[in-house]
């Protein structure tokens, strides 16, 4: 294809989105382009927005990641929601109850090994039935993830603190320090070291996909399901592996709200992040490059959201990610046909 | 006996909207296509039934509202996956968020609020025979259309042609096509009549308040989604799985009041657990779509 038509099947959309929610604001009787720039002042146009830019991003990173994994193995994976919520509860528990004088050597990744495998937990499930019985993960992720929206609830009557909706606070040797200890204009921001977890995960990830062996077998498995078994390889113990790795990495995104952020675990904090993953994962794939540009994408909108919701009410640019999202996977269809009918 | 005759009234209820959505749903995959959205189309339903009724005084215009605002989404869905060959459940999540996002918004525009519409009287609905609760609720007109609709959408799927075609078309559109049907006409007009019967469960939603509340489908479009799979895509099943849910919850009501057997959350859970444990003992399906059994053979297939 040529690098023309390859850019026109980003913008036509990503334009085509722009216009939708342009009439909406008109509708509503503001100005769209007072919207927009609103939008990118408010996040790109100073060092603090840029701090809350790339805070929203880090669970973005970690929820895309999962589901592009879980893509690259031949599955859809709909509940990294539920994956990242009972990470982010584990990771609070962990954090909370180890001993108080407990060093950040220790304490760190002792909450980060919880949140993934709290994820992990809940990433099993689909895997399983996946392989053994068959069930369709879509159907079973959909199901999990209000199981665990459920669960939460009466998990939450028994350890949230009394009168809140957040369990205890974690001890000081399980924070993760925010990146204004490092770049001082970041101040006040809530952008912290989960973000380098988040970059570490996504280059290990890849490099574990494309340059291992078991990541061989992975791709096969989601390529060419039946090839792969005629190889010799186990598409049920791939599925559970893809599926166990995916709610994994989704459960490590809870890292960031509850180390890094709150210091708590607290309900409802996801707000969404495991959907708006899917959207990361169809615009970035399985590419460090481009999922990282997804998030921050999707991570500004998150952001530009609060400065505009003075001029506008900010659900504008929640229909705005949703047409992105559309228009994203327009593209992708479009170039999928095109590959197919050029080759 | 009191007892139960108010169960049995808060149970049919309860259930309207998730037969409905569950109706849309079997309506749409039934033809091949995979329906997340039921969701986004209750939710819209809900809103457009408020401010259909608001705009013209009339209840039934606000039912009719509903169900074409549930129609539209469905219409878009169905022309981004026929023919732009979109992704259906990347695409059904996306409608579900921008169902949110567009019914939270335009609550803002139109009635300020970030939670809920005001009251609209002109949306109250009143049962055609006065009396006891259970009468009340079993002569509601929406409760009557709603049973009626049962039926109207199991003939049409079993017993005529189009529903030939759309059980047709679900199975193996190729042998379909080569016999002059049309795979993406047939599932176009599908998904929006699943959209317009979801639709109308979102305006029931409403009527019910006579008010929009932000968020108010709350999960009902997932809990429909399971019960049309606990149904095994086949209506009567479907339907019965919606009055199971729907008795799950109405005992849940009663005994939040008497205090009793289960905790609130656990009986939230249930329809999922359910439905889990059914495509967990389904056993291996060699079938594509949602799970193995019945699931129709082109399920999320593009053409």
């Amino acid at each position: 294809m040529k690098r023309l038509d390859r850019i026109a099947l980003w913008l036509v959309p990503l334009l085509g989105a722009l216009l939708v929610t342009s009439i909406l604001i008109r509708a509503a009787g503001r100005s769209p382009a007072e919207i927009y720039r609103l939008l990118i002042i408010g996040t790109w146009g100073n060092a603090y927005g840029i701090g809350q830019v790339l805070f929203k991003a880090t669970p973005l990173l970690f929820t895309g990641l999962s589901v592009a994994l879980a893509q690259r193995a031949g599955l859809f994976n709909v509940g990294a929601e539920g994956q990242i919520t009972v990470g982010a509860f584990a990771a609070g528990l962990c954090g909370a109850y180890l001993p108080a004088g407990t060093p950040a050597l220790l304490a760190v990744p002792a909450c980060l090994v919880c949140a993934a495998l709290g994820g992990a937990l809940v990433g099993v499930v689909p895997g399983w039935m996946k392989a053994r019985r068959g069930a369709h993960e879509v159907i079973t992720t959909i199901m999990l993830n209000f199981v665990v929206r459920a669960a939460m609830v009466g998990l939450g009557a028994l350890v949230f603190e009394r009168e809140s909706v957040h369990t205890k606070p974690i001890i000081a040797g399980a924070r993760l320090a925010r990146l204004s200890g490092f770049v001082a204009p970041l101040r006040g921001s809530a952008a912290n070291l989960g973000l380098v977890v988040a970059l570490v995960v996504v280059g290990a990830t890849v490099w574990w996909v494309e340059r291992t062996r078991v990541g061989f077998h992975l791709r096969a498995v989601g390529a060419q399901p039946k090839v792969a078994r005629a190889a010799g390889l186990d598409p049920a113990r791939i599925t559970i592996l893809a599926f166990v790795l995916a709610g994994a990495i989704a459960g490590l995104g809870g890292a960031n709200f509850v180390l890094g952020y709150k210091y708590y675990y607290e309900d409802g904090f996801s707000g969404g992040v495991g959907f708006v993953g899917i959207a990361v994962a169809v615009l970035g794939g399985l590419h460090p490059v481009k999922l990282i540009a997804a998030a921050l994408l999707f991570g500004t909108l998150a952001q530009g959201a609060l400065a505009v919701n003075a001029v506008c009410p900010k659900e504008i640019i929640d229909v705005l990610q949703a047409v992105l999202i559309i228009a994203a996977a327009v593209t992708t269809a479009a170039q999928l046909r095109a590959g197919r009918t050029s080759s | 006996m009191i007892l139960l005759v108010a169960f049995v009234a808060a149970l049919v209820r309860i259930s309207v909207p998730y037969a409905l959505a569950a109706l849309g749903g079997t309506m749409s995959e039934k033809s091949g296509v995979v329906q997340i959205a039921l969701e986004g189309m209750l939710l819209v339903g809900a809103f457009s039934a408020v401010v259909s009724a608001d705009a013209t005084g009339s209840a039934t215009l606000g039912i009719v509202g509903g169900a074409l605002a549930g129609g539209l989404l469905a219409l878009v869905y169905a022309l981004v996956v026929l023919w732009l060959s979109t992704d259906q459940i990347v695409t059904g999540v996306a409608i579900n968020l921008l169902a949110d996002g567009l019914t939270r918004y335009l609550l803002k525009v139109r009635y300020d609020s970030a939670s809920n519409s005001p009251r609209v009287e002109a949306l109250s609905i009143h049962p055609l025979v006065h009396g006891g609760e259970l009468v009340e609720a079993l002569t509601h007109p929406l409760v009557l259309g709603t049973i009626g609709l049962c039926f109207l959408v199991a003939f049409i799927l079993k017993r005529t042609v189009f529903g030939l075609r759309l059980r047709a078309v679900g199975e193996h559109p190729d042998a379909a096509r080569t016999l002059g049907v049309d795979p993406r006409r047939v599932r176009l007009f599908a998904l929006v009549i699943g959209g317009l019967l979801a639709g109308a469960g979102g305006a029931y939603l409403a009527a019910e308040q006579r008010q929009f509340v932000s968020g108010m489908s709350a999960g009902r479009g997932y809990i429909a989604l399971a019960a049309m799979i606990f149904g095994r895509w086949r209506v009567w099943p479907a339907v019965a799985a919606c009055l199971l849910f729907g008795a799950a919850e109405a005992l849940q009501i009663r005994m939040q009041t008497q205090g009793g057997l289960l905790p609130g959350w656990a009986v939230q859970m249930l329809p999922y657990v359910l439905t889990l444990v059914v495509l967990g003992v389904a056993g291996k399906g060699k079938r594509r779509g949602h799970g193995g059994g019945n699931a129709p053979a082109a399920l999320g297939k593009s053409l």
